[in-house]
């Protein structure tokens, strides 16, 4: 089912992007492949990189265009964000993260959601992000879909680089039901939450071993929300299992072992209470360094040092920007990235966090992450270092195709 | 036992500031950002009982022989900052019983344990106006208060020289206070019921000046008008939320009409009126956000906010909303209006001493010149870099943040227990059980 569907969206991606040469000439080129190039310079050409390497060796070709900065990098990744699925005014009209009706719908697309036309999304693009993974939000049990962008393409089809990339589980408080008699409704308690995803999981285990019988007459019919958990079960794609108190990060870990899934451990404030459990189960996660709002909520232990501390103990950790439900509408990944980098995590660990780190933990580090030949034509550049909020992004290129050349 | 030693602890820091610093401490070495003047690359600050004493060049200014010195080479000094509009604390004011309620005080709200302030004195923050919130045409009284080690709100309060308790009034328009009745649900329906409130306090104040101190022909005392006299009279600064460009107008209309005195606060769409707000010279605290929208009234906001005003003439200041924003990040919304083209001396002076203007404590607090508090920070390095750290926070001279030591850490970075009421007040609830 997947495969072909994402072959579709490449096409269509390459076809209508892809431009002419260009030649992104960089004091400090990070490739996130091997160490920085001083006076380094990347070339594109078909919406693809082409060369990287000092300026001494590489010729740049005679009708590119050139972009030029201080600090150049691959196109930021932010590895779990909303937008697209929310939208900057936070009105009825323009949020479709959540649907309440039911605390589990697998089968909810985030294709069918999202809007590239949204300005949140030229609004992260502008300071250098170029690939978002987005998607339904915390908030229920089992919320929707999550899906892998590029942000820039007038259509979802262009800009998807992943139609469907996990399903998005929420373990904890937020996982309560919501809305009109929520105190009637299941999940009321952790324990019933996790009850009712084990038992979901089990439904989609028999419904994989009844497609298997050999009398077809007893093969049962088709059902989306089986569908997509029985491709999590078969190993396709992870559930991102968004927890941040230590307690419901182990019970993603408990779930994970029982069913042998794939997981990602996703917010996780208080990771680094339980990093052997995390490391030994081979999880990954995706932190969110500065989310706290307030006072006594789950993530009230959150630290800006987790980043730091889960790499040291080498767990794989990439960033993000998460889900907001009010003013600011989004955070910026690559401001997250700035405190994980004052906080723990080097320069380039930190970079990482937002690049290549990022792109291995969603499957998509063959094609994005690094500044290296072949790989998608993504760069950002910078006038100064990145993390600096006074530094600004002088150029974004997504594609091949320069999308921005504004300083922001 | 344990316990005790934790009150015992936080008594000691409460018997420092009564003692307002015996011994003057020198800060010796660094680069120091007095705000009212140049900065001064190689510098001296001494403070004594709780002021500045001396401020200046190392070569230029004498230390007295009794001071603690303390190396400062390699640091960056400057004042305290002063978020001109907090909610750290959890003090609300008014109910949900009227739209208008100028009786209600937060200094009767709020707690002082709350760990908020903690996180506070890390980001390097000295000075806060804690406000009620938006969700009223008028929410509330005001305060404003010093981050000092506290016991209780009265360890907190600014006082003038009369012992009055220092604070603003909380009022706000657009979209957050129309609800169903008795609030407004239209702007104009909230306009008028702010303008028939204030003329009940011309009234009001009329009679009390008529009466000329006699008993007789005193009107009855009413809690409500006296905070609306005081705001008449202008010993009271109106702190009023506001984001669209009409309703930022509608308050210059009002300040017109009644003759406040108002600083405007959050400002989003202030940038597409600029001259005007610079006409009416009324100061602007500026929330700067990680991005625009999240309700329809901020769906304009820019980082350029800051920097537009600043150059058309406005006076510029800037606030955390925390928790709208974290108050350990106040440093990343001056830099970000740099981003954004502010310049950055002004970007700095917005984060102190246009901020203790907005709160008529400038004679005070907001820049580093003798006389004034001693309300200062020590930083690592330059004040806009990600990668810098609020070293230490000292409030009247007295320490409140040391990042070597681990419980303060604790609330700089995060971590288990870092949003915790600190240490006394969770052993004494837990006592009381």
């Amino acid at each position: 089912m997947r495969p072909l569907f994402v072959s579709t969206f490449a096409l269509l991606v390459g076809a209508s992007t892809a431009s002419a040469q260009i030649a992104i000439i960089g004091e400090t080129v990070h490739t996130m492949a091997g160490p920085p190039i001083k006076n380094g310079v990347v070339i594109i050409a078909a919406g693809k990189i082409q060369r990287v390497g000092a300026q001494a060796d590489v010729q740049i070709p005679e009708r590119a265009k050139v972009l030029r900065g201080k600090v150049v990098t691959p196109g930021l990744i932010d590895a779990h964000s909303t937008v697209g699925l929310t939208g900057y005014l936070n009105q009825d009209q323009d949020q479709d993260q959540l649907d309440s009706s039911d605390p589990m719908q697998p089968e909810l697309r985030a294709i069918d959601s999202y809007n590239p036309q949204e300005r949140l999304i030229d609004w992260v693009r502008g300071f250098g992000i170029t690939t978002l993974h987005t998607g339904h939000a915390p908030g229920a049990l089992i919320s929707g879909q999550t899906m892998i962008v590029k942000t820039a393409g007038l259509t979802v089809e262009e800009a998807t680089v992943r139609a469907v990339a996990m399903v998005a589980v929420t373990l904890g408080d937020d996982a309560r039901s919501k809305g009109k008699d929520a105190e009637k409704k299941a999940p009321g308690t952790r324990s019933k939450a996790v009850a009712m995803l084990r038992e979901e999981l089990i439904k989609a285990q028999e419904y994989v071993r009844k497609q298997g019988l050999s009398d077809a007459t007893k093969r049962p019919d088709r059902d989306l929300r089986l569908e997509i958990l029985a491709s999590v079960l078969k190993g396709d794609m992870p559930l991102l299992i968004t927890a941040n108190r230590a307690a419901d990060l182990m019970s993603a870990l408990r779930v994970a072992d029982e069913f042998k899934i794939k997981i990602v451990l996703d917010g996780a404030a208080e990771a680094y209470l339980i990093m052997d459990p995390i490391k030994a189960a081979g999880v990954p996660v995706i932190l969110h360094p500065s989310m706290r709002r307030g006072g006594m909520g789950e993530t009230e232990n959150v630290s800006y040092e987790t980043a730091g501390k889960l790499r040291g103990a080498g767990i794989p950790v990439a960033l993000q920007s998460g889900y907001e439900s009010y003013v600011p509408k989004t955070r910026v990944a690559l401001f997250e990235a700035g405190i994980a980098a004052a906080n723990g995590l080097t320069f380039e660990q930190a970079l990482a966090s937002v690049t290549i780190d990022a792109a291995k933990i969603l499957g998509i580090a063959d094609r994005v992450g690094t500044l290296e030949a072949g790989k998608d034509g993504d760069v950002a550049v910078y006038d100064g270092d990145p993390f600096e909020y006074t530094s600004h992004c002088i150029g974004v290129v997504i594609n091949g195709k320069v999308v921005s050349e504004e300083s922001r | 036992m344990k316990h005790f030693a934790f009150i015992a602890a936080s008594f000691a820091l409460l018997t420092n500031h009564a003692l307002a610093q015996e011994k003057p401490i020198a800060f010796v070495g660094s680069q120091i950002i007095p705000i009212s003047s140049p900065s001064i690359p190689d510098g001296v600050v001494v403070v004594h009982r709780g002021k500045i004493i001396a401020v200046g060049p190392r070569s230029a200014t004498t230390i007295p022989a009794d001071a603690e010195r303390i190396d400062t080479t390699g640091k960056v000094i400057m004042p305290g900052l002063i978020d001109t509009h907090s909610h750290v604390g959890g003090g609300w004011a008014a109910d949900g019983s009227a739209p208008i309620q100028p009786d209600v005080r937060v200094l009767d709200s709020i707690n002082v344990r709350d760990s908020g302030f903690n996180r506070c004195r890390a980001g390097g923050l000295t000075t806060l106006n804690i406000m009620p919130g938006s969700g009223h045409l008028l929410s509330g009284q005001t305060v404003y208060a010093k981050l000092r080690k506290a016991n209780t709100i009265d360890d907190f309060v600014i006082r003038d020289d009369h012992g009055h308790i220092l604070g603003g009034m909380k009022m706000a328009n657009g979209t957050n206070s129309q609800r169903e009745a008795p609030f407004p649900g239209t702007r104009s329906k909230s306009a008028a019921l702010v303008r028939q409130k204030f003329i009940k306090a011309q009234e009001y104040r009329k009679k009390i000046q008529l009466a000329a101190g006699d008993p007789e022909k005193m009107p009855d005392r009413d809690l409500e008008l006296e905070g609306l006299v005081e705001v008449l009279e202008g010993t009271r600064v109106v702190h009023h939320h506001t984001h669209r460009a009409d309703d930022i107008l509608t308050v210059l209309r009002l300040k017109q009409e009644f003759g406040f005195k108002v600083v405007l606060h959050h400002v989003s769409e202030a940038w597409k009126i600029a001259d005007e707000i610079a006409k009416a010279n009324v100061p602007c605290s500026v929330i700067v956000v990680d991005s625009p929208g999240g309700k329809i009234e901020a769906m304009n906001i820019s980082l350029a906010t800051g920097s537009i005003l600043d150059k058309a003439g406005v006076m510029v200041g800037f606030h955390t909303d925390d928790w709208i924003t974290d108050s350990r990040l106040f440093f990343r919304s001056a830099a970000l209006a740099v981003r954004a083209g502010m310049d950055r001396d002004k970007a700095l002076y917005a984060l102190t001493l246009a901020g203790a203007k907005m709160i008529e404590l400038d004679s005070r607090i907001g820049s580093l010149d003798v006389g004034k508090d001693a309300d200062l920070i020590v930083l690592s390095g330059d004040p806009l870099s990600v990668y810098t750290k609020v070293l230490q926070t000292y409030v009247e001279g007295v320490k409140v943040f040391d990042r070597t030591d681990p419980n303060d850490l604790l609330f700089a970075v995060g971590g288990y227990g870092a949003s915790r009421d600190s240490v006394a007040h969770v052993c004494c609830e837990e006592e009381h059980r």
